[in-house]
């Protein structure tokens, strides 16, 4: 099957090795869903070139490393795989994610998370704009983005649900969070920020809230997993203290129309 | 009728658009042949649907650097001998030529397309600049000349653009052929106007070029505002009011790429009270005198002429934008993977801001861009260690 398909293949003890480099999205896609029917659980995608929607046919817990830049709408709708990514994630990352992990060893770009409904995506370094847009929650399934950097503008705009924690861990002593308009038109959910925010420029529908108990394991474990994956120090994170935005309302936009 | 006008052939109707761009700079001025920015482009093919490609070249015709370089496309060999008797009667002509081209099998009725390079007549200038006598002498040809497309018209540099996709229009006008130290390329998927061989991006006049992914909202007001200091915009595309904006701008006004960029993407007023009270005169200044030229919409653009190149998006980026540099080269792509086909050894990878500029200029050593500095206090409340 193979060799029709232009993918370069090799088994090593349990792993599926993939040399990607220019093969077509859709002939990867076909080939990672063919190779997860027949029972494989772990693969390593090499030198990968803007392929995308990777992961998201495979509705398994399988485990995939990923080398290079993988496209947009990585783990869109995805459903159960783990994805490592040792590089930089492009646009769309997460799209629509229902369960499973993405964990991107650099930085992310716009819209990631956008309307993701569960599973979780941790990211080493920044993240562009309109991070976990339109998130959302039902019942105990609920999304979780966690950034180690800093977020551009529009984060968490029109979030319905869900957990956003950014470190801002790249940030001077007492420098804010550069992010504007953080939370416009935010109606459900949780942001937390590590450090402080410039009120100037966060949206109109969040306020900054005290944390209580279950705000602070939240944030301790998040921090926890964060430091394991990309080798960070704990105490390093934990050392500034935290702020929680929270929507003022649950229909923000409830009069808009109505006179 | 103009060629626009007289058929949409390639039966679109509106679509959804997501178009992709990329260009780079060698600042050194070292020539980079066309492979790379071909193989760049072809690994976003699926931002166009094969309606419109094509590439700008900077430092590709050394021969004649100080000759004006006519690309131009003609529906017919009888309309292209109009326009050459039009050019010579005009124009001193030192050399002209076919653009060599491939028969590409996908590459439906492709137009005759050619290259003159000449000087204007002295006395036709009448006192007039040399660079405004060619932006009228383009103006006039394509509402006078039926069946003519001028596609560039600068020194030193070309663009070579048509309806097909990326790959597809490089085989057929043979880019791998050509060399320069600045090239940028566009792959398209249109929206609101037809895909046809002048609407294929980039577009130029003089030595400008305009890549654009987005859609402009402002066009009536541009292209009114454009159409005050006499260029025509006959295309209706809201890239070519972005060239003739350009024009205006710094080459008429002498505005540099940096205060351009905040004429195009204007800092929002609520970001100018919380910048500095130098910045905030200025930047008032601009959008007082430039509203017109603000552009409103989702864009991301890569505007170029002789020795600089800018990427930009809208100020609350509605198009993607990435910025990546290697020793003396910087890149700008809608997509970082296709910065990396080009070149996977990257110094620098960074995501500009919306209204940020990514500026690229011979002789000075690519940076990474910097983000519009506000001045901000911390909030300082409800602060909890955990």
């Amino acid at each position: 099957m193979s060799e029709m398909l232009n993918v370069q293949e090799c088994v090593v003890s349990d792993t599926i090795a993939v040399d990607v480099g220019s093969t077509y999205y859709r002939e990867l896609n076909n080939r990672l869903y063919e190779l997860v029917q027949q029972g494989y659980k772990r693969f390593q995608l090499q030198n990968v070139l803007g392929q995308r929607y990777l992961g998201t046919s495979l509705q398994k817990a399988i485990d995939m490393d990923i080398h290079g830049v993988p496209g947009n709408d990585l783990g869109a709708f995805m459903d159960g795989p783990r994805i490592n990514v040792l590089g930089n994630a492009q646009d769309g990352c997460g799209n629509t994610m229902n369960s499973g992990s993405i964990v991107i060893h650099g930085h992310a770009g716009d819209v990631l998370g956008l309307s993701m409904r569960g599973g979780e995506i941790f990211v080493q370094g920044n993240v562009g704009y309109r991070v976990g847009i339109h998130m959302k929650e039902y019942g105990d399934t609920r999304p979780l983005i966690v950034i180690g950097g800093t977020a551009q503008h529009f984060l968490g705009e029109y979030m319905a649900g869900g957990t956003l924690v950014v470190f801002g861990m790249n940030l001077e002593a007492d420098q804010p969070h550069p992010s504007r308009y953080v939370g416009t038109g935010m109606h459900g959910g949780a942001i937390y920020l590590r450090g402080e925010i410039d009120d100037t420029f966060l949206g109109k529908e969040v306020g900054i809230v005290p944390l209580n108990e279950a705000d602070t394991a939240l944030i301790r474990q998040c921090a926890a997993r964060y430091a394991n994956y990309f080798d960070a120090d704990l105490n390093e994170i934990l050392d500034r203290p935290f702020i929680k935005l929270v929507p003022l309302t649950k229909r923000p936009y409830g009069q808009l129309y109505a006179y | 009728m103009s060629w626009l006008m007289q058929e949409n052939a390639y039966g679109d109707d509106k679509v959804f658009d997501a178009c992709g761009l990329i260009g780079f700079i060698d600042t050194d001025g070292k020539p980079h042949g066309g492979d790379g920015i071909v193989a760049g482009l072809v690994a976003m093919k699926e931002r166009g649907n094969g309606l419109g490609a094509g590439y700008a070249v900077y430092g590709l015709y050394p021969e004649f650097e100080s000759h004006y370089a006519f690309h131009v496309m003609c529906k017919s060999e009888n309309a292209r001998q109009k326009l050459d008797v039009y050019l010579r009667s005009h124009f001193a002509v030192v050399h002209d030529e076919p653009i060599p081209t491939r028969f590409v099998q996908d590459i439906l009725d492709p137009p005759v397309v050619w290259r003159y390079f000449m000087l204007p007549h002295r006395a036709e200038l009448g006192g007039r600049e040399e660079e405004d006598y060619i932006v009228h002498q383009v103006m006039l040809i394509h509402s006078t000349i039926p069946d003519v497309f001028v596609v560039s018209c600068g020194k030193n540099m070309g663009v070579f653009k048509g309806v097909g996709h990326p790959e597809q229009i490089a085989e057929f006008y043979r880019i791998e052929d050509y060399s320069g130290y600045m090239w940028t390329s566009h792959n398209r998927f249109p929206t609101n106007t037809p895909g046809w061989w002048g609407g294929a991006h980039p577009f130029g006049l003089l030595d400008w070029t305009v890549v654009h992914n987005g859609e402009i909202s402002s066009y009536g007001i541009n292209r009114r505002y454009t159409e005050m200091y006499g260029y025509r915009c006959d295309m209706r595309t809201d890239t070519e009011v972005i060239t003739y904006a350009a024009d205006l701008l710094m080459r008429r006004h002498k505005l540099p790429m940096e205060l351009a960029a905040r004429v195009f993407a204007a800092p929002l007023w609520q970001e100018i009270e919380h910048v500095s009270d130098d910045d905030k005169k200025l930047y008032t200044a601009l959008r007082q005198t430039y509203g017109p030229l603000l552009l409103n919409g989702p864009f991301t653009i890569i505007v170029a002429r002789n020795g600089e190149m800018m990427g930009l998006s809208d100020r609350v980026r509605l198009r993607p934008m990435v910025a990546a540099s290697s020793g003396s080269i910087l890149y700008v792509s809608s997509e970082l993977a296709a910065i990396h086909v080009i070149n996977p050894n990257l110094d620098n990878v960074w995501i500009p801001e919306g209204g940020e500029p990514v500026i690229g200029r011979l002789g000075i050593a690519p940076a990474p861009s910097k983000p519009l500095s506000l001045q901000r206090k911390p909030a300082q409340k409800e602060l909890a260690h955990v």
